[in-house]
């Protein structure tokens, strides 16, 4: 366990270092275009890690995370995506807090999805009584549904103080920008009031926390791509 | 020096020969009349072995000769022998768990450092086996640390326990209801208070029996007619009663879980024939568990520990040749300070915490 939290907190620096350069450069928080908005979402992952893993000494979550953090890098620097140069436009803190903001809650979606895959992971081998080397190194079910739930809030809670932020923003957003952006606040609102009125067990739960953010991706990369389109 | 053990173990004897070498004082005599310099005694209920160190060449069969004279065994074949190398390996073999009954025990471990400590004490090791027996520490941490042998319980009973704890993380908090007063619930009841247990209730068609059982684990007891309702709040079931047909059917319990959708119920069946209809098993958030899917697992985590002595046997060799070099050296040299055996109680003290 120390090793991973120490590789993804290596890592953590070096992106952190990334942004910084970045955003001086820009002269705005970077997360300008897909790219960007990639590698900080990755920043985040490894932000909410750097939080979680040493305070619920979840063992195994590092190296759950670490793979995630790998893949949003290598999807950024690999895919076709196109990297335009934005425009030095004037600083607009709302703006920036609103996206910054709904990005950072995006690394606490990441990790409960993390944890909602470990929990699956666990769950089919208790019940299939079939126990394979990696069962014993996972942290027991309740400590990660505990986890998962109080991931759900931290992101909930974030995406929330963005999304209102987005009303404050003071220029027209895209349509299609807002709908998508209420479509996931919605999206975890549901699974967290399932939780909490007992609609759902808590295998449901870790289930839909994948489902949630691979949607979440999905319509991340649609908010990207019609802000991109928008920009002037 | 000339190092050598001689020793039975549950590979090359019965119990009943095992017993009669437990701890004698005769198998001191036997080593000091042959000249040994060092001598160390490891019994345990699987083997009685003694490790000596001499200044000339003692021939290891005039020792188990005369150990098998002290208990009147005919003829010492069942005696095994080690010299140098070899015998530097076994002891290493021996504390890290590879030798025993159960494959990857730990419990050989802290025998050894007992068996040493008293022979330290006594003054019966000295410098030669303050390096042997520190490195064999070090060696049998090591193996632990870095192989999974000791991945895994492989008993039904600590089985159960494990995935207690898999479950619900601290047992603390976990209230569990005992069904069924036998010696093997009472067994795994202990087994559970010793992982921190605390909230149990006893159930039993007869009353007596309940509340016996009851006091003897600190628990609860519970009327018998009452104990489905129990299920509703418990965490952990263990049922162990006589009953011919399952007590527990999937359309008993799934009500009473709606109640409880967020808490696991963990149900250890012991019984034979089974207490709990298997279909409970696909309820959402039930973990059920009989005496073959507990003994299975058990076998499983043995397999494990089996597949992991290759790994474990290369680390042995490693230092069994590090350990040679070293006595190799320390031999042309003066008394190093780090081979002062009252170094060793420090050392033994670190290696046990």
């Amino acid at each position: 366990m120390r090793f991973n939290f120490f590789a993804v907190g290596l890592g953590f620096i070096f992106q952190t270092a990334f942004l910084s350069i970045r955003g001086h450069q820009l002269g705005r928080c970077p997360i300008t275009n897909l790219f960007e908005v990639i590698i900080f979402v990755a920043w985040s992952v490894a932000l909410f890690y750097m939080v979680v893993g040493p305070a619920y000494r979840l063992s195994l979550m590092g190296a759950f995370t670490a793979p995630l953090v790998v893949l949003l890098e290598l999807f950024a620097l690999i895919a076709p995506i196109e990297k335009p140069r934005s425009p030095r436009l004037p600083p607009n803190p709302w703006l920036e807090f609103h996206a910054s903001m709904s990005l950072v809650a995006y690394g606490a979606f990441a990790l409960a999805c993390i944890a909602g895959v470990m929990y699956l992971v666990q769950e089919r081998q208790l019940k299939t009584h079939h126990l394979h080397s990696i069962f014993y190194h996972l942290p027991p079910l309740t400590d990660l549904f505990a986890a998962i739930t109080r991931l759900l809030w931290w992101g909930f809670v974030l995406y929330t103080l963005g999304l209102v932020s987005g009303f404050f923003v003071g220029e027209p957003l895209p349509w299609a920008q807002v709908f998508c952006a209420i479509g996931v606040w919605i999206l975890y609102g549901f699974i967290l009031q399932g939780r909490y009125l007992r609609w759902f067990a808590p295998k449901r739960v870790a289930a839909l926390c994948i489902i949630g953010f691979s949607a979440a991706l999905t319509l991340l990369w649609g908010i990207t791509f019609t802000a991109q389109t928008h920009m002037p | 020096m000339n190092l050598f053990c001689v020793g039975l173990s549950h590979h090359t004897a019965d119990v009943e020969t095992l017993e009669r070498f437990g701890g004698t004082a005769e198998t001191d005599c036997v080593l000091r009349s042959c000249g040994c310099t060092e001598a160390l005694l490891l019994s345990t209920c699987n083997r009685v072995e003694v490790y000596a160190a001499a200044d000339n060449f003692v021939p290891t069969d005039l020792i188990a000769r005369c150990l098998a004279r002290t208990q009147n065994l005919q003829g010492n074949e069942n005696f095994y022998r080690y010299e140098a190398a070899e015998c530097v390996r076994h002891l290493f073999r021996v504390a890290s768990g590879l030798d025993s009954m159960v494959v990857g025990e730990t419990e050989i471990l802290g025998q050894t450092k007992k068996a040493y400590e008293k022979a330290r004490a006594s003054g019966a090791a000295g410098r030669y086996f303050h390096r042997l027996f520190q490195r064999a520490f070090r060696v049998a941490k090591q193996v632990r640390t870095h192989t999974e042998i000791t991945r895994g319980a492989v008993s039904v009973g600590s089985v159960a326990v494990d995935l207690a704890q898999k479950i619900f993380g601290e047992l603390r908090n976990c209230k569990v209801l005992v069904l069924g007063a036998g010696e093997t619930s009472e067994r795994t009841v202990r087994a559970l208070i010793s992982r921190g247990v605390v909230d149990l209730r006893v159930s039993n068609r007869s009353p007596e029996r309940a509340k016996a059982l009851a006091l003897a684990v600190t628990g609860c007891p519970v009327p018998f007619a009452e104990w489905p309702e129990q299920c509703r709040e418990i965490d952990i079931l263990l049922t162990s009663t006589s009953s011919e047909v399952p007590i527990l059917s999937q359309e008993k319990l799934a009500p009473m879980l709606r109640e409880r959708i967020d808490r696991p119920l963990f149900i250890i069946d012991i019984a034979v024939p089974r207490n709990v209809a298997p279909n409970v098993n696909t309820l959402d958030g039930v973990y059920l568990y009989d005496i073959d899917s507990l003994q299975s697992i058990a076998e499983q985590s043995l397999v494990m520990r089996r597949e992991q002595v290759a790994a474990a046997e290369q680390i042995i060799s490693q230092h069994v040749a590090e350990f040679a070099e070293s006595i190799a050296r320390g031999l042309n040299r003066g008394p190093d300070p780090e081979d002062d055996p009252t170094v060793g109680e420090s050392s033994l003290r670190v290696s046990e915490s």
